[in-house]
């Protein structure tokens, strides 16, 4: 990872929709360094994707999102990894960690309903073989997600003019 | 009864007023106006700073403390000007805690400065607002130095020299500068050095943009230089480097006899700064640097931008590497910076603060401030290049 690389990131990590030509400005190179640096990274799955941040809540449009946390078997030579894909492939579910603790896998879900959430729940992931129990949280609000805060629009405090 | 106006003390009544003042009246009128033109981050003061204060609070340390600031904080300020500049100042007679770094220039101003013995204080302009009416509040004469475009707004040893009178007593540094965004890089300051030993001066180094510089070495105190220590007062603070401007905090280090007589009128005068501000201070000297370097590199990099934006509009600017300021040149035309300013604020709704604010020799220059959000500057500076497009 070089320098420039690692600037790159910190700056899109918060804003994904700055071009090269003013990245290549705001980090004082050139535009055709940032764009191959870019392309490496995409290339190496270093930067895997460029999403929005949306705060559904203020849109009316009804969504549920869930932790649910997993307990499983581990397989012989196989570990966690079989089981986490087989639950990463549906694409209703958002995110798969391996998680040190109580419980191994823990799963975020998005749904339009509780009734979505817990059918996915007790049809799809409970009955997998490997899996030993589930415990299903719903989120009731988020006030902060990837380092930004949901619950208030900025506002600039300052006096207007000071010396 | 006597005429309230006669009975005020003369001096202050004609003080000029900031020349901010003025046009800080003009753009609060102006209802919808956007702002280029803050003296002060738009960071939030760091959480666990805040926090730390707010404990301070809740565990009821309410009252004052010693009037050269708590021994605690003295001693963090003692290890942050040692790891910084390797600066040894005795927490408990070299250093004291202010209240904002403008306390510490009035003070070292009135400590050195015999009223009416036409003492001299050299102060190089343009820069902040207070040298000028403080030296004159403390009875001496204020003396200025114009710093010029093709000198990058630095000082020179020969501008120096040139203004140095057998009354010269004091020189003020202001840098890394406001308006300018100047720097004064080692090289610049072992010049300058050279004459004030020659010539047995005191200096007032007010650094409180020290935190905030983008050039390959860090900042450089003047006062680490060989021989300088026994002469300058440094002047710092929270507010720049670390968002704090509201907590009102600042610190003095110099040699014990300056600050003896420095510590004995701010015992008159505030008795000591906020104690809440002091227990924040504690925890921003001792877990803040992480903090200070994200927001400087955020400032380096809308540096680069509005320098950018700039040289796009064709708007000449020399490079500044200090601070949080640019300072174009407006000369190209035919206004002033007053008119400029007073005109772009009419037509395009931007506050941006005259050069002349900040000393006669800002005349022909603009301070755009980028202590704002990316999107904020772009959309301020596509309405200036609309007006210079306009004008031009």
């Amino acid at each position: 990872m070089t320098v420039l690389e690692e600037k790159i990131l910190s700056v899109i990590e918060k804003n994904s929709r700055i071009d090269a030509a003013e990245l290549a400005v705001v980090l004082g190179t050139e535009e055709i360094e940032v764009l191959n640096a870019m392309q490496h990274m995409e290339e190496d799955g270093i930067i895997c994707g460029y999403h929005t941040m949306i705060d559904w809540e203020k849109t009316g449009i009804e969504k549920v999102t869930a932790l649910i946390e997993v307990r499983v078997t581990p397989q012989r030579g196989k570990g966690f990894d079989d089981i986490a894909e087989r639950i990463y492939k549906y694409p209703e579910v958002n995110a798969v960690y391996l998680i040190s603790g109580g419980y191994d896998l823990l799963v975020t879900l998005e749904g339009k309903s509780l009734r979505e959430v817990s059918s996915f729940v007790s049809s799809k992931l409970s009955t997998l073989d490997t899996v030993i129990s589930t415990a299903t949280h719903f989120i009731l609000r988020k006030y902060k997600d990837h380092g930004t805060i949901m619950t208030r629009p900025y506002v600039d405090q300052r006096e207007i003019v000071s010396p | 009864m006597r005429d309230i106006e006669e009975m005020l003390n003369r001096q202050v009544v004609e003080m000029k007023p900031s020349g901010i003042r003025r046009f800080f009246d003009l753009v609060s009128e102006m209802k919808d106006a956007i702002s280029l033109g803050v003296g002060e981050p738009d960071f939030d003061t760091p959480w666990h700073i805040r926090d730390e204060g707010i404990y301070s609070l809740e565990k009821g340390r309410t009252f004052y403390t010693s009037n050269s600031g708590l021994m605690e904080l003295r001693q963090e300020i003692a290890a942050y000007m040692k790891r910084t500049q390797g600066l040894d100042y005795a927490p408990a007679s070299e250093i004291l805690v202010t209240v904002g770094g403008s306390e510490g220039i009035d003070l070292m101003l009135r400590a050195m400065i015999n009223k009416g013995a036409g003492e001299e204080v050299l102060i190089p302009q343009p820069s902040y607002v207070s040298y000028e009416p403080c030296t004159e509040l403390a009875g001496g004469v204020p003396v200025i130095i114009d710093l010029k475009n093709e000198d990058q707004f630095r000082l020179t040893a020969e501008a120096l020299e040139a203004a140095i009178t057998p009354r010269t007593k004091v020189l003020v540094l202001p840098f890394p500068n406001n308006p300018t965004g100047a720097v004064m890089e080692r090289h610049d300051l072992e010049a300058v050095a050279e004459v004030i030993r020659r010539h047995d001066l005191y200096v007032l180094s007010d650094e409180i943009y020290s935190a905030l510089n983008y050039t390959e070495e860090p900042h450089v105190s003047i006062a680490s230089l060989p021989g300088m220590r026994e002469r300058t007062v440094v002047v710092n603070g929270f507010s720049k480097a670390y968002a704090m401007t509201g907590w009102r905090m600042g610190w003095a280090c110099g040699p014990a006899a300056i600050i003896r007589q420095m510590t004995k009128i701010h015992q008159f005068a505030i008795m000591c700064a906020p104690t809440t501000s002091q227990y924040a201070g504690v925890e921003a000297l001792r877990n803040g640097d992480a903090d200070v370097e994200q927001m400087r590199q955020s400032y380096d990099q809308r540096r680069r931008f509005v320098l950018h934006r700039l040289e796009e509009m064709g708007l000449p600017c020399f490079e500044p590497l200090g601070a949080f300021y640019v300072f174009p040149c407006i000369k190209g035309f035919g206004m002033t910076s007053e008119e400029f300013a007073e005109k772009l604020l009419a037509e395009e709704k931007v506050a941006i603060v005259p050069g002349t604010a900040f000393g006669d020799s800002g005349e022909g220059f603009l301070r755009i401030s980028y202590a704002y959000s990316i999107s904020s500057l772009r959309e301020a500076l596509g309405r200036l290049e609309r007006f210079v497009e306009r004008h031009r």
